[in-house]
């Protein structure tokens, strides 16, 4: 038990000190930024297809699964404004996220993993490159910036699944539940919840990173790299939403 | 310590050594992998470095080329003390001393002729397209593998990937050449094929390197000068007969099994 929660502090520091060289390393000349452009690419284009079909998929079948309860208590014209709130605030944020955990988290974890074993990070760094701003910087920043344009695509693909989901067993026009859904939505419930999506993005992306530039040697080190990577981002979401909830509701945003 | 004799090839030039090792100390945790380390690469020499695997072969050239700080002791390539160089010198330093990995690390989203370009787009080598493209088929030539240019590394087999590597390090004309276990892995008729090419690279390019090995063919083609690697020091050094000759058990070890084959062949 004592154990355990040592690895956990130990690990958490090492992360913490890994993370550290971020700031300076960003800001100190030589920019990296052809290599910054392509994990944009690769890590918010690639990554869109995945989040727009789980966005659908996720509002539509929110909508479909609340109706009933909602035509019981007579408030089913509420739907719109209910499930806009829903996905705004939480759902579209964090499951994006953890999508996002699941496919880049681990891709990270795996290629920086095998770049480690294959010493493909020495060679970088007697070739003139400086492996941590190539590497993490780049991909931190990609993940940084690329989730809340995913979380935003995510929620607007995912309020026309929940439309289509309302028109399924009735009729409303496109206008109509998008003005309810709008005028549901106020500015404290959309703000925090962009902010928060940097937050995870950065968490995903610096774990990911941590985790694969920190490899052990062999294939099964970069299996665990890559696994490690998912889980612990993953619950990083979950930790720093719990905290990003607290913060909104100190300001008085909830 | 045993013989301390050296015989150098024609090209060696004795009296100027390009990387001076003296008193090099190197632990991990309670593992004292490198004590009191000491030995000189000679301009033009090829000098293998023999030991067994994890006597701190590799810890020893990543030492040089600034991978791994050492705990103790100094090390001169070139005229600068390596653990003293802020970064830009240490670059500078690097693109004189080229590195060949035991696994290779050729970067597997790169094509070939993006691997070959590498070296050259991050040390600021100012070229045109026209002399890079020339340069990178020059060094393909070198190794014979000028049809893979626009191959990815996953495409070519293990002698392949060795040879492109090889030609990786070739493309800034470094004046040092460090070769990690360069025949590891490979079979017998591909690792002849390259301990030729270290040769004759070696003396075309007028390269001085260090050789980590404990592939006695390999060793028995390239050495000029062998040190033995043996409890973290300099345990005994000279040409391949000397050491063969040796009649130290530590170092007749390495010879023996050798010498058997050999006489059966």
């Amino acid at each position: 038990m004592f154990a355990n929660l040592k690895q956990l502090l130990t690990e958490t520091g090492r992360l913490g000190r890994f993370a550290s060289h971020f700031f300076p390393q960003t800001f100190q000349a030589r920019f990296e930024l052809a290599e910054f452009i392509r994990q944009c690419y690769i890590i918010g284009y690639k990554s869109f297809p995945l989040v727009g079909l789980t966005g659908f998929i996720m509002g539509l079948v929110l909508t479909m699964q609340l109706r009933p309860a909602l035509l019981d208590y007579g408030v089913a014209t509420e739907l719109p404004e209910m499930v806009g709130i829903a996905i705004v605030r939480e759902i579209g944020p964090v499951i994006t996220a953890l999508i996002f955990a699941g496919k880049i988290g681990s891709s990270i974890g795996a290629e920086l993993g095998s770049m480690r074993v294959t010493e493909q990070i020495d060679a970088m760094e007697v070739s003139g490159t400086n492996p941590y701003k190539f590497l993490v910087v780049t991909r931190v920043l990609a993940a940084t910036v690329m989730l809340p344009l995913l979380v935003i695509t995510g929620d607007a693909i995912s309020l026309y699944g929940s439309y289509v989901g309302v028109n399924i067993r009735g009729t409303t026009s496109f206008q109509l539940f998008f003005k309810m859904v709008f005028d549901g939505l106020a500015f404290s419930d959309v703000m925090p919840a962009v902010i928060k999506s940097f937050f995870f993005g950065f968490a995903v992306g610096m774990i990911g990173c941590y985790k694969g530039f920190n490899a052990d040697k062999g294939t099964e080190g970069v299996g665990r790299a890559a696994n490690s990577a998912v889980v612990i981002s993953s619950v990083a979401v979950f930790i720093l939403d719990l905290l990003a909830v607290q913060i909104t509701d100190l300001f008085g945003l909830n | 310590m045993t013989g301390d004799q050296t015989i150098f090839n024609s090209n060696t030039d004795d009296t100027i050594p390009v990387i001076r090792i003296e008193h090099l100390y190197k632990s991990f945790g309670n593992n004292a992998v490198l004590k009191d380390f000491t030995m000189q690469l000679y301009k033009g020499e090829n000098l293998v470095v023999l030991g067994k695997s994890g006597s701190g072969k590799s810890v020893l050239i990543k030492c040089i080329i600034g991978l791994l700080e050492q705990d103790s002791g100094t090390i001169d390539v070139l005229g600068s003390d390596v653990q003293n160089l802020d970064e830009k010198e240490l670059d500078e330093l690097r693109a004189k001393v080229g590195f060949l990995f035991q696994s290779n690390a050729l970067y597997d989203s790169m094509t070939v002729r993006e691997n070959l370009e590498f070296p050259l787009r991050r040390h600021w080598i100012k070229m045109s397209t026209e002399e890079t493209n020339e340069r990178v088929k020059e060094v393909l030539h070198n190794v014979g593998l000028e049809h893979t240019v626009d191959m990815m590394p996953s495409e070519l087999s293990g002698g392949m990937r060795k040879r492109i590597a090889l030609a990786r390090t070739l493309i800034l004309n470094p004046d040092i050449m460090l070769y990690d276990e360069p025949t590891t892995g490979l079979d017998p008729i591909t690792a002849k094929e390259i301990s030729e090419l270290i040769l004759n690279l070696g003396e075309k390019y007028n390269t001085s390197s260090i050789i980590i090995s404990h592939d006695m063919n390999c060793i028995r083609m390239t050495a000029d000068r062998i040190v033995m690697l043996i409890d973290g020091c300099c345990y005994a050094q000279g040409t391949f007969t000397q050491l063969e000759q040796n009649n130290d058990a530590s170092v007749k070890q390495f010879f023996e099994q050798w010498q058997s084959k050999h006489s059966i062949i």
